[in-house]
């Protein structure tokens, strides 16, 4: 019984890693880390999900392709909730996520933040480019084009771009 | 107390949160598309989406409590009911967060005093007993501590800035510091079933200090505060506010994207 029921787990672990983040395509839900347990019991699915922002509009899409998903695959009852606490960080992000960010012309989080905290006109963090992989970079605005990214321009190649803020 | 009692309190608490979030979400969201330029544009609007995030959150909770209670609706309450079919009376929200945008200067000055007393409520509530508050609270405090540091970057700027900055920001102080008082001032609601604020107004005003003397702008004098949001009692802005925001449910009950 435990063994079915581990083996039914891994299967719709392998699931999720299909299901991608709307807004960043080439990241799946797993790469983000925002999975945070899958449950069986009997016939039904729960699958408990974190949001990285709480305003995130990426979410309620993301919690309906997982539905998606496992409704293809044949799955009944599936509930898919969302719990706040321990609240998402960057940390969570797998290295293998990192690296498609990074393919795709996003600088991935830094580890650990320096830069989350009140302290006024702080120094930027040290943000590699994604595209020339110089550190000679510079903040131009900490809020980006979504929720967790912030607007970064690079001194060496002079491209803008955007880099996943450690949260 | 009786529980009933109690639930009622912790509802009305967790309307006030979600009230006093989606107001100023809802004014600053007016920004967008108007921004002093670009990016400014997307870091007012990405605050906007932070604090609907909360007051969803908020709401939830208080469509949950409702939907338990002993006089629980025929139609359930939800997020959605809560935000866009309550009166203006019902709603709880403290009065900083309803005054106009006017200039940058004024929406500035009303995040910094927001952002710094939501840093502390959130400190404060995310060690509540009640758990989901609890979760709420740390949850959006990385957010908030964002919102407090551009806020406060940008009161130095303008008030330490040109003669024409300066003037606005003593212009904003004028208008906006007599609602500073209600957000430190409990509502029974307040103390009974969350944190009482009174108790992190040192603090507030410690950072306030801090901040004004780097802007070169005066900390006013001890003068008469308005309140009243908190129970209901609102300025003539939330009314029109309210108008906007709840428009489409009314006109067309039930409509959806
Ligand atoms: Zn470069």
């Amino acid at each position: 019984m435990v063994i079915a029921n581990d083996t039914e787990i891994k299967k719709i672990w392998q699931l999720l890693e299909t299901v991608t983040d709307p807004e960043i395509p080439v990241l799946t839900v797993t790469d983000l880390g925002i999975v945070r347990d899958v449950k069986i019991n009997g016939d039904s699915v729960e699958i408990i999900i974190t949001p990285t922002y709480t305003g995130c509009p990426a979410m309620d899409m993301i919690s309906m392709n997982i539905r998606l998903v496992l409704a293809e695959n044949n799955y009944k009852n599936i509930r898919v909730t969302s719990v706040l606490s321990p609240a998402w960080t960057t940390d969570w992000m797998k290295e293998e996520g990192k690296r498609k960010l990074k393919e795709y012309g996003i600088a991935p989080p830094n580890p650990k933040q320096q830069v989350c905290n009140d302290k006024l006109f702080a120094a930027d963090e040290a943000v590699q480019c994604p595209h020339c992989s110089s550190h000679h970079t510079h903040r131009i605005s900490e809020f980006g084009s979504t929720a967790c990214k912030a607007l970064y321009q690079c001194d060496d190649c002079k491209e803008p771009f955007d880099y996943f803020k450690c949260h | 107390m009786t529980d009933q009692e109690l639930i009622k309190r912790k509802l009305d608490y967790s309307l006030h949160l979600a009230d006093t979030t989606l107001i100023l979400s809802q004014r600053n969201a007016e920004w967008c598309g108007h921004g002093p330029v670009l990016e400014q544009d997307i870091a007012i609007t990405n605050i906007s989406l932070d604090l609907v995030g909360q007051a969803r959150n908020f709401y939830q909770y208080a469509a949950e409590l409702i939907n338990q209670s002993n006089d629980k609706p025929i139609h359930p309450a939800t997020e959605d009911s809560l935000a866009y079919l309550r009166t203006e009376r019902e709603f709880k929200n403290c009065l900083l967060v309803e005054q106009p945008n006017e200039d940058w200067a004024q929406t500035i000055l009303r995040q910094f005093f927001f952002s710094n007393y939501q840093f502390l409520l959130y400190q404060e509530l995310q060690k509540s007993n009640d758990r989901q508050l609890a979760a709420i609270a740390e949850k959006s405090l990385k957010e908030v501590t964002y919102h407090l540091r551009w806020s406060s970057e940008w009161v130095i700027r303008l008030g330490d800035g040109t003669a024409e900055s300066h003037q606005r920001m003593l212009q904003a102080i004028d208008e906006l510091w007599r609602y500073t008082g209600e957000l430190l001032n409990a509502a029974e609601y307040e103390k009974e079933a969350g944190t009482d604020p009174s108790l992190f107004q040192p603090q507030w005003l410690s950072k306030v200090k801090e901040v004004f003397d780097e802007a070169t702008l005066p900390v006013p004098e001890k003068t008469f505060m308005q309140s009243g949001g908190k129970t209901g009692t609102h300025t003539e802005h939330l009314g029109f506010i309210l108008t906007e925001l709840q428009y489409i449910q009314r006109a067309y009950p039930d409509s959806q994207w």
